[in-house]
This record gives C-alpha cells, sequence and structure tokens, in this order.
C-alpha cells in the first residue's frame, strides 16, 4: 500500500514555534495516519477490534439464538451440538454459547474507553498541576500517588466497588479513577520537560498566568504522550473490568459480558465443559491484544 | 548508605500512613450502618445497637482509624463480620498458602525470564528475539484469568497433563504440593515472564553498547568473560526493580488464579470477603498486600543503590 507522496516537513527544532499553523498541522497528522497505515500490527489491531465493534452493534440481531433464553434440554451441549444450531456449544442454562459472546461485547467495548477517557482527562490534569506548580504542590500529590500505586488496581477497585455496590457506572468511574494517578505520572514527566522551554518562560514574561499557561501553551505539545496514554488505558481497562467482572464485583448479571461468563461457569470446568470458558476467554484475549496492538503501533509513530 | 536507606525508610513510613488512610477512606466512604447489614432490615434496633457496640462500628471515626494503625504494629485487626474469627489469623494463614504459590512462581519466572531477555538481547532482530518479545508481550498484556483457563483447558483438560485444581491430599509432601501447583503457578510465569524479560533484554542492548563495553572487547577479552564480568552486573539493574515490583504484585494479584485453582490464599480470602461485604478482612487485606509490595519496592531500591553508587551519591546530593 502506497499512500500520497507528501512534501517531507523538517521536525521543528525544540522550544521553537510551539503553534503550528492549521495546513502544517494538517500535514503532520496526514503523514501520522500514513505512517499508521503501513504498520501490519495496527491494522491488525483495528480489524480485530472493529469485528467486535460490529457484534456490539449487530447485537442480538447477529446472534443466532436469545442469549438470555435458557433451554433445559441443551445444558452444557458440546460445540456443534443439535446440527450445528450451537456452533461453539451451550452453557448450564442451555444459552448459546456463540450468541452471548455476540452480545457480550456490548458492555466492555462501552465501559473500557469511557473508564480510559475519565482516567487520562483526570490524570492529565493533575499532571499538568503538578509538573507546572512543583514545590509543595507537587510534592503532597506525588506522596499520593505513590501510596496509590503501591496497591494494585483490581484490588483497590474490588474494595470501593464492595463499598458503593457494582454496576456498570460505578465500574466505569472507579476504573477510570483509579487510572488517574497512573496517567498523572506520565503527564508529569512529559510537563516537566516542556516547563523549561523557551515558549513557556516566554508566556510567563507575557504576564499569563498558570492556567492559561498549562491548557493553552503545555497542553497542545505534550498531546502526543497523552493519546499514546489513551490507548494503552484502553487496553488496560478491557483488562481491569473484565476482570472485576470475573471477580463477580464487575458488570452484573443477566449481561452476558465475556468475564461474567467465565466466572458463572469456571467451577464447573472439570467436569469437562471447556467451551463455557474457552471461547470467552478467546474473546477477552483477541480483544486486548488488539487495543494493544493499536497502543504498540501508535507509540511507534507518535514517539518517533 | 546508611543515611540513604534512613531516607528510604522515612518516606516509606509516609507512603504507609497515607496507603492506610486511602484504604480506610474508601472502606468508609458511605455511611454504613454495619449491624443492621450484618442482621438484615427486620431485626430489632436494639439488637443492632448492640452488635454495632460489639463491632466498635458505633465508635467515632477517627478511632477507628487509630485502630487500624495501631493494628499495622500489632498484627490486630478485629474479628470477621462473617466467620467471627480474628483478621489477623486469617491473614496470616490465607498469607502463608498465597507465599507458596509466589515463590514457586518467582522460582521459576524470575530465571527464564532473565535468561530469556539476555538471549533475546545477545540474538537481536532475529526470529528467537521476535519470539521472546511477542510472547512476552502477549503473555503480560492478558488477564491472568484468562492465561489461568487456557491453560486449564489445554494442559489440564486436553491433555491431563497436570491436576486442575490445587487441592492436594492433607499431608502430602513438598514435592506432591509443587506438583499441584504448577499450573497456577504456570499461569503467573506466563504474565510476569514478559516484564522481566522485557527488562533484561532492554538492559543489555544498553550495557552491550556501552563504551566499558567496547573497552573490554579491544583489550582483547573473550567474549563470554566480557557478558559475564561486565555486561551482566550492569545490565541486570533495572530487571531488579521489575523483580522486586512483580514480588509486590505476585501476592496481591492473585485473585482470580487462586480462585480458578481453588487455592486458599489471601486472594481467594478477599473475594470471599467482598462477596460478604466483610470490610474488616477486605480492609486488612488490601492493607498487608500494600505494606507487602511497599516493602519490596523498598528493598529493591537499596539493593539497587548498593551495586550502583551513582544512585545512593545522587539522591544524597
Amino acid at each position: 500500500m502506497t499512500g500520497p507522496v507528501l512534501p517531507t516537513i523538517e521536525p521543528p527544532p525544540p522550544g521553537a514555534v510551539p503553534v503550528a499553523t492549521t495546513s502544517a498541522k494538517k500535514i503532520a497528522r496526514r503523514e501520522t495516519i500514513r505512517l499508521l497505515l503501513h504498520r501490519p500490527e495496527f491494522l491488525i489491531g483495528v480489524g480485530v477490534t472493529l469485528f467486535w465493534v460490529i457484534c456490539a452493534i449487530g447485537g442480538e440481531r447477529l446472534a443466532p439464538h436469545d442469549p438470555y433464553a435458557g433451554n433445559p434440554l441443551f445444558s452444557h451441549a458440546p460445540p456443534g451440538a443439535d446440527g450445528w444450531s450451537f456452533v461453539l456449544g451451550t452453557d448450564r442454562l442451555g444459552r448459546d454459547v456463540l450468541s452471548r459472546i455476540i452480545v457480550g461485547s456490548q458492555d466492555v467495548l462501552v465501559a473500557a474507553p469511557a473508564a480510559a477517557v475519565i482516567g487520562v482527562a483526570l490524570g492529565t490534569l493533575l499532571g499538568l498541576v503538578m509538573g507546572y506548580y512543583r514545590g509543595l504542590v507537587d510534592d503532597v500529590l506525588s506522596r499520593f500517588v505513590e501510596a496509590f500505586l503501591a496497591l494494585p488496581v483490581t484490588l483497590v477497585a474490588l474494595l470501593t466497588l464492595v463499598v458503593l455496590g457494582s454496576s456498570t457506572k460505578t465500574v466505569i468511574l472507579v476504573v477510570g479513577l483509579l487510572f488517574a494517578p497512573i496517567v498523572a505520572r506520565t503527564v508529569r514527566a512529559a510537563v516537566l520537560a516542556e516547563r523549561e522551554l523557551d515558549y513557556v518562560q516566554a508566556a510567563r514574561l507575557r504576564g499569563e498566568n498558570g492556567p492559561v499557561i498549562m491548557s493553552r501553551e503545555i497542553l497542545p505539545n505534550i498531546t502526543g504522550p497523552i493519546v499514546v496514554e489513551l490507548t494503552v488505558r484502553i487496553g488496560y481497562a478491557i483488562f481491569t473490568i473484565s476482570t472485576l467482572s470475573f471477580l463477580g464485583v464487575g458488570i452484573q448479571p443477566p449481561s452476558p459480558d465475556w468475564g461474567l461468563q467465565i466466572s458463572e461457569e469456571y467451577s464447573m470446568i472439570i467436569n469437562g465443559y471447556w467451551w463455557t470458558v474457552f471461547f470467552p476467554s478467546l474473546a477477552i484475549a483477541s480483544l486486548v491484544i488488539a487495543a494493544n496492538l493499536m497502543a504498540d503501533a501508535l507509540q511507534a509513530v507518535l514517539q518517533r | 548508605m546508611l543515611r540513604f536507606i534512613a531516607r528510604r525508610l522515612a518516606l516509606a513510613l509516609i507512603t504507609l500512613l497515607l496507603l492506610s488512610a486511602i484504604v480506610f477512606a474508601i472502606s468508609n466512604v458511605l455511611p454504613q450502618d454495619v449491624g443492621r447489614s450484618i442482621l438484615g432490615p427486620f431485626a430489632p434496633q436494639e439488637s443492632v445497637d448492640a452488635l454495632n457496640h460489639k463491632l466498635g462500628t458505633d465508635r467515632p471515626r477517627l478511632e477507628q482509624y487509630i485502630d487500624l494503625l495501631k493494628g499495622i504494629v500489632t498484627f490486630d485487626f478485629g474479628d470477621s463480620y462473617q466467620s467471627g474469627q480474628p483478621v489477623g489469623d486469617l491473614i496470616k494463614t490465607t498469607l502463608q498458602n498465597s507465599a507458596k504459590l509466589a515463590i514457586l512462581a518467582l522460582l521459576i519466572t524470575v530465571p527464564l525470564g532473565i535468561f530469556a531477555g539476555t538471549m533475546a538481547a545477545l540474538r537481536r532482530d532475529t526470529v528467537i528475539d521476535r519470539v521472546i518479545v511477542m510472547l512476552g508481550l502477549a503473555g503480560s498484556s492478558l488477564p491472568e484469568f484468562v492465561t489461568s483457563t487456557f491453560l486449564v483447558v489445554i494442559l489440564g483438560l486436553q491433555l491431563d497433563l497436570l491436576p486442575t485444581l490445587a487441592n492436594w491430599p492433607p499431608g502430602a509432601n513438598i514435592f506432591t504440593q509443587i506438583h499441584y501447583l504448577l499450573m497456577p503457578a504456570l499461569a503467573l510465569v506466563l504474565v510476569y515472564f514478559g516484564y522481566i524479560a522485557r527488562m533484561a533484554r532492554a538492559g543489555m542492548i544498553v550495557a552491550m553498547e556501552s563504551d566499558y563495553t567496547r573497552t573490554a572487547m579491544m583489550k582483547g577479552l573473550s567474549r563470554g568473560r566480557v557478558i559475564r564480568r561486565h555486561v551482566l552486573r550492569n545490565a541486570l539493574l533495572p530487571t531488579i526493580a521489575v523483580v522486586a515490583t512483580s514480588t509486590g504484585y505476585l501476592f496481591g494479584g492473585l485473585l482470580a488464579v487462586e480462585l480458578i485453582f481453588n487455592i486458599n490464599g489471601l486472594g481467594r480470602l478477599l473475594v470471599t470477603a467482598a462477596k460478604a461485604k466483610d470490610l474488616p478482612v477486605l480492609q486488612a487485606g488490601v492493607l498487608v498486600i500494600g505494606i507487602i509490595y511497599m516493602f519490596a519496592t523498598l528493598i529493591a531500591d537499596i539493593l539497587i543503590s548498593w551495586l550502583n553508587p551513582r544512585i545512593r551519591l545522587g539522591s544524597e546530593n
């Protein structure tokens, strides 16, 4: 695949003319997209994600059976049972595994990006304040961030969800909040590198105040790391939210969410009913790896 | 060196205070009537009040927080709402089982990860390198319960190689226990192998390209000798940090693995406590895991600064 031939643009020397003109910005963006489309891992990631997005949008219209309706006659039917009517078999209540996997993509595909966006928004705000003001504010907030990072996210989320009660909304909110300190650390590092540059000094000499410098001067120049962080966080959000569902404090029944399906069936695995957990696991694995492939490609292209 | 350790210890103490405050704050976000939630909506108010008094949940929040802090020192965290047993004892017993699994996983992962990372760095950009990096990335990006179910289905059910549940017969000797723990340990190896291999690989590549390696090579030392005497000890510094962090997570991130393989560890205790809304167990368990993680990081910091004087001296000035 060869893209249109574009004039190669010299990267601006660090610290010079930070606000690019609109056309230069457009060219840079087009160049980024062109480079991304040349990376096979990015295309695979996009392909797999699109597949699940189509499943989520199609939902019950695409599913061969009703994902919620059980059929006691077909409890734990193996894959291919009933003349391939149940391609991936059925679960303990006789519900079709394939239909449940198709519809089960809906919750996680909404919850994970939402949690990632909340985490990155809050984390960016926190990181900007810490990196820009430094001093006491930074010291105090850094201690808090470090204390938070001493705990595995899944564990704090478990504790919080037990106290607040589980619903898809609280899961999104809690995971988003817990991602904020992690994002803040990355953003803080990026801000520290920017704040000593000439354009920030110039803005300060012009008499601009802190919030204006942070939002109008520094923020546009650290969008690269923030976008990368967002894609990385989406991968982690899928990871965390499906784990929480598996532990029983995430997305709640009767949703056919993948993690929840595994949680309902794993104790019966020793009886040989492998299909009820294997196929949802495969679905989670494919989505997590797809998200990571896209994040890796984006990181390689934006930080070239 | 002593000054460095003292400084790190003081910082760790502050983190510990904040950690306990965060955990306590989360557990007390909602004004909850513990007695009412245990006894149910139809219990008479007097018995609810009596239970609250007995559990100490009718006292001021600050007093309860100070109790939690005292608990960290004396390991007395009150009694479980669910079973009535002392929380400290519950944590001690289950922690032993978790430790067995974590140590077995570490004993496999660390040498394997360092070996694979070193191999990848020495054979950079070859097929071996690509395979190691890809395997590591895939393993570390998947949730533990997903890798565990894959292992159970493939190794346990289809190939029938290892026991599917980690429930060894009572009184089993250490080798039988290891046999039963092998599959859950493998699940953890798959998850943590990638982190360690990646760090070892990156450290090796930096060290191989450094001036001192070139000097050693030009002195006429053999490649093996240069790698053993000069490259490895510099290359493995970042890996030590990662091993320490994963040790911390191995003790706390075992929730799903312990559940799937039915191990009576701290992780499973926490999930059971979560389902029963048993806050004293949950609160203390999360805190203990945070403390383990903190100490692991502390030891790594001290070890690294001992191995590399530049870090130690840099932070003193």
